[in-house]
C-alpha cells in the first residue's frame, strides 16, 4: 500500500502508454496527438486546488449580474450549482425535463455520502478516502482531481447540515457514520435509506431561495435538444418546452451541463426512466469528446427481472451483504426446488468459497460478475427469463437466527417491505433473490480539471463528466462528486472563465443559433413523418438486449463486433420504421422518447467501440481475452493506463480516439487483489 | 389477467375531458400499475390511437412524480405510490377507473398530467434555511438532540406528490405544508427563520388556491410516506405564535 509518504513524490511512476494490441482497428481514427489537461497546477498533490483558487481570476460582484449562466439539470451537480452560483449573483437559468426539480435522479440514491472527516478516529483522512477511490476505480480516474474531491468532501457535509439534512445522529446528537461498500474506516453519512433524497432537497431548497430572490429562473418540463456553438464556443441552448411543445433559443455567456448519466441505455437498470444521453450526445455531436463511455458500473443486489413487462429493476441497498449471505445450488436440478428444502451441504455460497478473506463483501464488480457466471452455469434461481434463470439467493436465516428477527427488522425493514411489495415473496421466510443490474456509468463527456469540456464555455458536471471514478465507482462517492462539483468546484472554476466576461452580443438570428434550431425542428418533423410500425420502447428494449448481451459485465472482441453489426442495422431500422403518434405542438411523451432513443443507439455504437478498444479487464469492464489463470480480471497497465476521449466523427463517419495518459505521481499502481 | 379500464382523456388544459373504456389482456399480476399502462400504450400505439400521458420517472418510490387517482383513491387502494401498486392488488376481470389527480390548484396539463408547481412555489416562499455555500459552520458543532432529528427525518421524508391535496375533499395541502414546517421547525438549524417561514407559506398556500385544513385526515390516510396528521397541529401551532409575534 502507498504510504502517506507519497504525496511528495513527483516522479511519474508510470511512463505514457503504449498500445500494442487494437482490436477496433478500422473502427475508428487514431488522433494524431495526445490530449492533455493543462488546468491542473503540478506539485505536491495537497496543494493543487489550494493553487487553481488562488490563481483564478475574479468576478467583480456588480458585474456578475450582468453574466448569464445556463445549467441543465437539478440533481445535485446542477441544483446545487444554481443555488451557489445565484447566491454569488450571476443570472442563472435552470432547466429539467421533470415537472419539478426536486424530482431529478439524485433523489433516489439509497445508501450514504462519503466525506473524510474522521469522526470516528478510525484512521481516515483525506488522503486514504483519495487513495481508497483511486485503487477503487481500478487507477483509471484522474488523481488531481479526485484528491480535490476528498479534500472538498467535509466542507458538503457542513453544507447539507446547515441547511437541515436530517442525517442519522448518535445519542449525544452528533452525527453518525457507518462503513459501506467495502471500506474499511465509517466515513458515510446517511439519512436511513433516502440519503440521496435528502441532499437533494437540500439542494432543491437553496436554489428555490434563489428563485425567490429572482437569481434563478427555473424551466422546469424543458428538454435541452441542442448546444448552440458560435465561433467554437458554447453560447446557449435550444430547448422544447414538454407542454407547448414550443422551440425555444436561450442564449447565455456559459452553458454548464448536469445532465446525469446514460445507464438507461441498457433499457433496464435502476436509473428514473427519464434518465438519458441526449443533453451530452447532442453536445457530443457539436465536438465535445466522450471519454471511456464503455465503464459501466453493475450493481450486485438488485431485484431480479421477472418478465418481459418489465420497465426497470430496482436496487436493493448494498448493506444487506453486510448481514445476508449468497449462495446458489450446488447441483442444476435443484435450482427449481424450495431453496428452504436444499440442505446446508448442497448451497454454494461462492463469494465466501472464492474469496475467504473478503466473503459477501468483496466489491461491486465482483460479486455481479461471479452472481452472472453461477447463473450462466446454469445455477441461476427464480423464474425463467429468456433460457435462464437471473438470480442467486440473498439468505438472511443465520442472520435472524443469530440476531433474532427483530434486530433484523429494524436494521432492514424498509427494504424487506419493498421487495415483498415488489416479488410477492416474504424475505424473512424465504430467501431474497437478487441480481445485477446496470447503475451508474462512470464515462460521461471529457474535461479538463475546471470541469470544462473541450468546447470553450460549455463545462460539465456531476454524472455526466468522467474524471473522477475511473473505471469502477465505489459506494457513496457519486452523491459526493455531484454535491463537490455542485456547491464548490465549479463555482470557483467557472469564474476563471467567466473573469473574460463581458462577452460578445449574440442575436437569435446568427447562422449558429439559426442552424442549431433549424435541426432540432428538423428532426422532430422526421420522428414525425416516418409513419413505420414500430414504438420508439420497442427500439429502446432492443438495444438494451444487446448491450446487456455484449457490452454488460463480460465483454468479447467476437461479441463486440457483432453488437457493433446488430446495432447498425437497429439505427437503419429506426429511421425507416419509427411510429411516433400525436403532434409536435403539444405535450407528446412518444415524441420525446424517439429523440432520447436514437442518441441512446448512437451511443451505444461508441460504447462498444470503446470496449473493443480497451483489451483489459478493468473495474466494471471485463474483457474474456483479459483474464489471470483462476479468472480474475486483468489490466494492463502499459498499454491502457489512459482515457480513451472520443470526437465524433460525423454521421456514417468513424469516431476520432483521443488519448489521454493517466499519470500518478501521488498513488503507486496496483492490481487490485480481494482473494 | 383481463382488465377494463376507464381513463380520463384530455386533450391539453383548455379541452374538455372525458372518460374512455379500454380493454387490456394478459396482464401478470407481477406488473406495477404503470407497466399496466405501458402494455396498453404499446397496444393504443399499435392502433394508430395516441397513448395515454402519465407522470412517472423514478418508480421506486421516492420521486413523488406518479400521480393517478385509481378507483377514487389516491395511488391506489393500497398505501403506497403508484408505481409501487402491483396488479396483484387487482381481480381479473375487474373494471378500475383511472383520473388525474383533483383539486383547484393542480390543473390538467394532459390526460392524467397535473401541475403540482403550486408546491415549488410555496417552498419559494420560505421552505429553506438561508445559509450561503461556504458560510456553514462544521457539521458538528450544533448537535441536534436525537428524537428532534428523528421526527425531522419523519416528516422529511415527503416526496411531494399531492396525494394528500388529492384526497382531501377541501383541496387543502396542509399535510405538505405541515411536514416542511415541523422537518425545519424540528432542527436548531430551522429556529432562526421559523416564525417568518411559517407566516410566509401559509400565505402562498393560499394564495395558490389550496383550501383550509378541517382536520378530516384523509391526506395521512392517503400519504405514501405516512407523514402523521400531528404535523398539522404543529403547522396551526407555529402560525399562532408567529401571528402573536407580529408576522
Ligand atoms: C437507485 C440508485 C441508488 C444510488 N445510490 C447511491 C448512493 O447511495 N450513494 C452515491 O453516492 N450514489 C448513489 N447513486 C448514484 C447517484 O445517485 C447519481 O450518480 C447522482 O445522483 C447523479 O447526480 P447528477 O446531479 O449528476 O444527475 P441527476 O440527479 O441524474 O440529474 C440529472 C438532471 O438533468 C436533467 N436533464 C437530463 N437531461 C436533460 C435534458 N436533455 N434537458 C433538460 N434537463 C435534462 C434532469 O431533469 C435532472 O434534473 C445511486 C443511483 C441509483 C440509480
Ligand atoms: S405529505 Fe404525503 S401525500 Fe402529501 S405530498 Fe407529501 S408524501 Fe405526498
Ligand atoms: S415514479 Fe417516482 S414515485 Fe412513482
Amino acid at each position: 500500500m502507498a504510504s502517506t509518504a507519497d504525496v511528495s513524490g513527483l516522479t511519474e511512476l508510470n511512463g505514457p502508454p503504449e498500445q500494442r494490441s487494437d482490436d477496433a482497428h478500422g473502427y475508428y481514427t487514431p488522433a494524431a496527438q495526445k490530449l492533455v489537461d493543462a488546468k491542473a497546477p503540478t506539485g505536491l498533490i495537497k496543494d493543487r486546488w489550494t493553487t487553481r483558487k488562488m490563481d483564478n481570476r475574479l468576478v467583480n460582484p456588480a458585474n456578475r449580474r450582468k453574466l448569464d449562466v445556463i445549467i441543465v439539470g437539478t440533481g445535485l451537480a446542477g441544483g446545487a450549482a444554481a443555488a451557489t452560483l445565484g447566491e454569488a449573483g450571476y443570472n442563472v437559468k435552470s432547466f429539467c425535463y421533470q415537472d419539478s426539480p426536486r424530482r431529478a435522479h439524485s433523489i433516489a440514491a439509497q445508501g450514504g455520502i462519503n466525506a473524510a472527516k474522521n469522526y470516528k478516529e478510525d484512521g481516515d483522512s483525506t488522503y486514504r478516502l483519495f487513495y481508497d477511490t483511486v485503487k477503487g476505480g481500478d487507477y483509471r480516474s484522474r488523481e488531481s482531481n479526485v484528491y480535490r474531491l476528498a479534500e472538498v468532501s467535509a466542507n458538503i457535509i457542513d453544507q447539507c447540515v446547515a441547511q437541515g439534512v436530517p442525517f442519522a445522529r448518535d445519542y449525544a446528537g452528533l452525527l453518525d457514520n457507518r462503513s459501506f461498500g467495502g471500506v474499511q474506516v465509517s466515513r458515510t453519512f446517511y439519512a436511513r435509506g433516502q440519503t440521496g433524497q435528502q441532499l437533494l432537497i437540500g439542494a432543491y431548497q437553496a436554489m428555490e431561495r434563489q428563485v425567490a430572490e429572482g437569481t434563478v429562473t427555473q424551466f422546469t418540463r424543458h428538454e435541452m435538444l441542442e448546444v448552440i456553438v458560435v465561433d467554437g464556443t458554447a453560447r446557449g441552448i435550444i430547448a422544447r418546452d414538454l407542454v407547448t411543445g414550443e422551440i425555444e433559443t436561450h442564449l447565455a455567456d456559459v452553458v454548464v451541463l448536469a445532465s446525469g448519466g446514460y445507464g438507461n441505455v441498457f433499457y433496464l437498470s435502476t436509473n428514473a426512466m427519464g434518465s438519458n444521453v441526449t443533453a451530452s450526445w447532442r453536445a457530443h455531436r457539436k465536438g465535445a469528446y466522450m471519454a471511456n463511455p464503455c465503464y459501466t458500473q453493475i450493481h450486485p443486489t438488485c431485484i431480479p427481472v421477472s418478465g418481459d413487462h418489465q420497465s426497470k429493476l430496482t436496487l436493493m441497498s448494498e448493506s444487506l451483504r453486510n448481514d445476508g449471505r449468497i449462495w446458489v445450488p450446488k447441483n442444476k436440478e435443484d435450482c427449481t426446488k424450495d431453496p428452504r428444502d436444499i440442505p446446508e451441504e448442497d448451497r454454494d455460497y461462492y463469494l465466501e468459497r472464492i474469496y475467504p478473506s473478503f466473503g459477501n463483501l468483496v466489491p461491486r464488480d465482483i460479486a455481479s460478475r461471479q452472481a452472472k457466471n453461477m447463473c450462466d452455469e446454469g445455477r441461476g434461481v427464480g423464474p425463467m427469463v429468456g433460457d435462464f434463470r437471473r438470480g442467486v439467493y440473498l439468505d438472511f436465516a443465520d442472520a435472524i437466527a443469530r440476531l433474532g428477527e427483530d434486530a433484523v427488522r429494524e436494521k432492514y425493514d424498509n427494504l424487506f417491505d419493498m421487495y415483498e411489495r415488489i416479488t410477492g415473496e416474504n424475505p424473512y421466510q424465504v430467501p431474497m433473490r437478487i441480481y445485477p443490474a446496470v447503475h451508474y456509468v462512470m464515462g460521461g463527456l471529457w474535461v479538463d480539471y475546471d470541469l470544462q469540456s473541450n468546447i470553450p464555455g460549455l463545462f460539465v458536471t456531476g454524472e455526466a463528466n468522467f474524471s473522477d471514478h475511473g473505471a469502477n465507482r465505489l459506494g457513496a462517492s457519486a452523491l459526493m462528486q455531484g454535491l463537490a462539483d455542485g456547491y464548490f468546484v465549479l463555482p470557483n472554476t467557472i469564474r476563471d472563465y467567466l473573469a473574460d466576461g463581458p462577452f460578445e452580443q449574440i442575436s437569435e438570428s446568427h447562422p449558429a443559433v439559426v442552424e442549431a434550431r433549424t435541426s432540432v425542428e428538423e428532426r422532430i418533423s422526421k420522428f414525425l413523418s416516418i409513419g413505420g410500425s414500430r414504438s420508439a420502447d420497442s427500439f429502446h428494449k432492443e438495444l438494451g438486449n444487446i448491450m446487456w448481451e455484449y457490452c454488460g459485465m463480460e465483454r468479447s472482441e467476437e461479441g463486440l463486433r457483432k453488437a457493433i453489426d446488430m446495432i447498425r442495422e437497429l439505427k437503419a431500422e429506426f429511421w425507416s420504421d419509427l411510429k411516433v403518434l400525436g403532434t409536435a405542438d403539444s405535450l407528446n411523451q412518444s415524441l420525446e422518447k424517439a429523440g432520447r432513443v436514437i442518441d441512446f443507439i448512437e451511443l451505444g455504437e461508441l460504447m462498444c467501440i470503446d470496449a473493443l478498444n480497451r483489451r483489459e479487464s478493468c473495474g466494471g469492464h471485463f474483457r474474456a481475452e483479459s483474464q489471470t489463470e483462476d479468472g480474475e480480471a486483468l489490466r494492463h497497465d502499459e498499454e491502457f493506463a489512459y482515457v480513451a476521449a472520443w470526437e465524433w466523427g460525423g454521421d456514417g463517419g468513424q469516431p476520432v480516439l483521443h488519448k489521454e495518459d493517466l499519470i500518478y505521481t501521488a498513488i503507486e499502481m496496483k492490481q487490485r487483489s480481494y482473494k | 389477467m383481463n382488465l377494463t379500464l376507464k381513463i380520463w382523456r384530455q386533450k391539453d388544459a383548455q379541452s374538455a375531458g372525458a372518460m374512455q373504456s379500454y380493454s387490456v389482456a394478459d396482464i401478470s399480476e407481477d406488473m406495477s400499475f404503470l407497466e399496466m399502462l405501458d402494455t396498453l400504450n404499446e397496444q393504443l400505439n399499435e392502433q394508430g390511437e395516441e397513448p395515454i400521458a402519465f407522470d412517472h420517472d423514478c418508480r421506486e418510490g421516492i420521486c413523488g412524480s406518479c400521480d393517478l387517482m385509481i378507483d377514487g383513491q389516491a395511488h391506489g387502494p393500497e398505501v403506497t405510490t403508484t408505481c409501487q401498486l402491483h396488479m396483484r392488488s387487482f381481480e381479473d376481470g375487474q373494471t378500475i377507473t383511472i383520473e388525474p389527480w383533483r383539486a383547484n390548484a393542480f390543473p390538467v396539463v394532459k390526460d392524467l398530467i397535473v401541475d403540482r408547481s403550486a408546491f415549488d412555489r410555496i417552498i419559494q416562499a420560505g421552505g429553506y434555511v438561508s445559509v450561503n455555500t461556504g458560510s456553514a459552520p462544521e457539521a458538528n458543532s450544533v448537535p441536534a438532540p436525537r428524537d428532534k432529528a428523528m421526527r425531522a427525518f419523519n416528516v422529511a421524508t415527503c416526496i411531494g406528490c399531492g396525494a394528500c391535496v388529492a384526497a382531501c375533499p377541501n383541496g387543502s395541502a396542509s399535510l405538505f405544508l405541515g411536514a416542511k414546517i415541523t422537518h425545519l421547525g424540528e432542527l436548531p438549524q430551522g429556529q432562526p427563520e421559523r416564525m417568518g417561514r411559517v407566516a410566509s407559506m401559509v400565505a402562498q398556500h393560499d394564495h395558490e388556491g389550496f383550501g383550509g385544513c378541517t382536520n378530516i385526515g384523509e391526506c395521512t390516510g392517503a400519504c405514501p410516506k405516512e407523514i402523521p396528521l400531528d404535523v398539522i397541529s404543529q403547522l396551526n401551532k407555529d402560525l399562532r405564535d408567529s401571528l402573536r409575534a407580529g408576522f
